[in-house]
């Protein structure tokens, strides 16, 4: 993929991931649309990212839970991206979200329904361009086993896991590539300064920079090693004893 | 949003635990200034070297807060979040032709921690500090409300905010301008001197020289007290440099990267291998005696190529003793320090002498006073402590003052005596705008501030 006056559009581009994976694609010259519900935040990002690159940037409105607004904010777009990257998500608080029954609807709907189908509008105008293009959705290892931490936020990300390979396999007689990722701890602002367990930590740059090499590669999953070897020994232990276990 | 850590200075002593939080970078914040914890203090990258950046209660971490806003190719005015580091900067501008007006004996200062703690280079004496090249400073104040400050609006806290230590108000953005360089390259003279008189008739011959410094052997006695490297520097003219380097005059090589994989073991530094280190520094000087040209990295930031070099002092960490010394007084109060360390057979591989130019009256806490200034690191252990104890007495005496990004161990009495009644008007502002109760740090309760 030649990296010149391509541009990558970044949906949920809030979050410390979001902000590396973009500013990593902007190292490498591609334009950059930012979109999210702040779009003043957003407007700081861009400018930052103009000015470090030297390269244009873009905000524009995104709401994942508006899926009527969907093909209209494609529309609006001033450019067909090359490259798609969602980065839409909501951890929040498993405890108290399954009491409430629009808190449900929302962790279920920001990391599944609005992703799956925002990305169903961008796969099918990135596949017309006829030209080489990727989606890059962000999953989570939370995904790989439902645990009582965070099972409402691992269902979610487990079915959007499920959706993106679906849409792989669609699209891999096309030109447009369908590639996952899975994070594991990246150290964001709040973990600054603080003891981590340095093995299976990374920070967002680190992290930011391994997506897109995978990406230049053609990866299908990025996934990085450790958490690989750990998840697989934790997706592999029988039911009757993970439920026992503490992770 | 909030977390545990065990933080320190880069001396890597004290240590403290501190609950943390990342800086916002929009005010208001939830909960006010602290985030409703007691009282909060904010940290850049934390390379102050003791504690002026830990608070138990709240340490805001602003790493995180590194965008960088507007620049003005006109005027040279780069307007960032308080997060973004100096190495940044250098790393984004130098190439363009610009170049930050002072810089600092390390490039991982953040912006905040840069103008919190009024910072100087190696050209002080014709520059002044970090402070005089702010245009506006956007500070977070006691009372949640967000002041633009500068020399014309608040110019009272905004002075105070210069070499404040945080303590006025949180940095969350300023405005700091930039100069124009025609290459990325340093044209630098080394000097070797063989005594403190020597080494200051050439620090007072060279006010025009753009940047100065000298490395001072602080374990030579006797007559050698004093003996220096003094490497005098300025922008290379890309006229000056050879054919491959005019090409492409901002373009620097790719420097190798070491680290220290580990604390160094408590042997490894003693009164031996450090004089056999400095003595060996000090002839190898003496033969790259003369002109030549290096690039800014090098010249500006030698130890920064070493990753984690602060643990080449070993597990319990190092103080570093930083002073500011009269020019009437400089003299006598050097050879004293030089003797009394020499004496003690305690001191390290990178002492540092430097002539400063006129201080800032205006920003009470602000370091720098025209003479001389003597910055060395000692590893820690209760011997160091008791040596500095006396240097500070030397240095008090003198009408000299410590530099409190550099301090984890000074007296409340050593601080008094240094910065005089500038200190009351300080504290007095503090009181006035709320913030003595509000942003306090290990060193501001240790030293009442």
């Amino acid at each position: 993929m030649s990296a010149q006056k391509k541009s990558v559009l970044v949906l949920g581009a809030r979050s410390d991931i979001a902000r590396a994976i973009a500013a990593e694609f902007a190292r490498k010259g591609y334009n950059i649309m930012l979109a999210g519900r702040d779009t003043g935040w957003l407007d700081r990002d861009a400018s930052d990212m103009s000015l470090r690159f030297q390269i244009e940037t873009t905000v524009h409105k995104f709401d994942a839970l508006d899926l009527d607004g969907h093909e209209a904010f494609f529309d609006a777009l001033p450019t067909v991206p090359s490259i798609v990257v969602c980065a839409v998500g909501l951890l929040g608080d498993q405890e108290a979200d399954v009491q409430d029954p629009a808190a449900v609807r929302r962790i279920i709907d920001t990391n599944f329904t609005g992703p799956a189908h925002a990305l169903e509008v961008a796969a099918r105008r990135l596949a017309a361009t006829e030209d080489d293009t990727a989606i890059v959705g962000i999953g989570s290892v939370a995904g790989d086993r439902g645990r009582a931490k965070n099972y409402l936020y691992g269902a979610a990300k487990a079915g959007f896991g499920e959706y993106l390979s679906g849409m792989r396999q669609k699209y891999v007689q096309s030109r447009l590539h369908v590639m996952t990722v899975k994070p594991g701890f990246v150290a964001t602002a709040m973990t600054e300064g603080m003891d981590l367990p340095g093995p299976l930590t990374s920070t967002p740059e680190k992290f930011a920079k391994n997506v897109v090499r995978a990406l230049d590669k053609r990866r299908m999953v990025y996934y990085d090693l450790r958490w690989r070897v750990l998840m697989g020994v934790i997706t592999h232990l029988p039911e009757r004893i993970f439920v026992r276990t503490k992770f | 949003m909030t977390s545990q850590a065990t933080l320190s200075g880069w001396g890597r002593w004290p240590r403290r635990t501190c609950r943390t939080a990342p800086l916002l970078a929009e005010a208001p914040f939830p909960g006010g200034p602290t985030l409703g914890a007691a009282s909060a203090i904010t940290r850049g990258n934390g390379r102050s070297y003791g504690d002026p950046a830990l608070n138990p209660d709240m340490t805001l971490t602003g790493t995180r807060a590194n965008r960088m806003l507007s620049f003005d190719p006109g005027t040279g005015d780069l307007v960032t979040e308080a997060g973004v580091l100096m190495s940044e900067i250098l790393d984004i501008f130098a190439p363009r032709g610009w170049f930050p007006q002072v810089v600092p004996g390390t490039k991982f200062g953040s912006v905040g921690g840069m103008i919190g703690s009024d910072v100087h280079g190696k050209n002080h004496h014709c520059a002044g500090s970090f402070g005089d090249h702010v245009n506006w400073i956007d500070l977070l104040c006691a009372d949640g409300e967000l002041r633009r400050c500068s020399s014309e609006e608040n110019a009272e806290l905004y002075n105070a905010t210069c070499g404040g230590m945080g303590l006025t108000g949180h940095i969350l953005a300023a405005s700091v301008r930039l100069r124009r360089i025609a290459s990325a390259w340093i044209a630098q003279e080394t000097i070797p001197v063989p005594d403190l008189d020597t080494a200051m008739g050439v620090f007072e011959a060279n006010h025009d020289t753009t940047y100065s410094v000298a490395w001072i052997d602080c374990l030579a006695r006797g007559d050698s007290r004093g003996r220096s490297l003094i490497y005098l520097g300025d922008h290379a003219d890309p006229e000056a440099l050879d054919r491959e380097k005019r090409a492409d005059p901002f373009k620097l090589p790719a420097r190798r990267k070491l680290a220290m994989p580990l604390d160094a073991p408590s042997w490894a530094l003693n009164a031996l291998t450090l004089r056999a280190f400095n003595q060996a520094y000090y002839k190898a000087g003496c033969r790259k005696a003369g002109h030549g040209v290096v690039d800014y990295d090098s010249y500006f930031f030698p130890l920064d190529s070493i990753a984690n070099w602060n643990r080449l002092y070993g597990a319990p960490g190092f103080a570093q003793y930083q002073c500011a010394l009269p020019l009437a007084t400089a003299r006598d109060a050097l050879l004293d320090l030089l003797e009394a360390i020499s004496e003690a057979r305690l001191g390290s591989f990178l002492a540092v002498l430097k002539r400063m130019g006129p201080g800032a009256p205006e920003r009470p806490l602000s370091f720098p006073i025209e003479g001389y200034t003597l910055a060395l690191d000692f590893p820690l252990s209760s011997r160091a402590l008791t040596l500095l104890d006396c240097l500070d007495e030397i240095t008090v005496a003198a009408g000299g003052r410590l530099y409190l990004a550099k301090d984890s161990r000074m007296t409340q009495r050593t601080f008094e005596a240094g910065y005089g009644p500038a200190l009351d008007q300080f504290r007095a502002l503090r009181a006035e705008t709320g913030a003595t109760d509000v942003f306090q740090s290990v060193q501001s309760r240790r030293l009442a501030i």
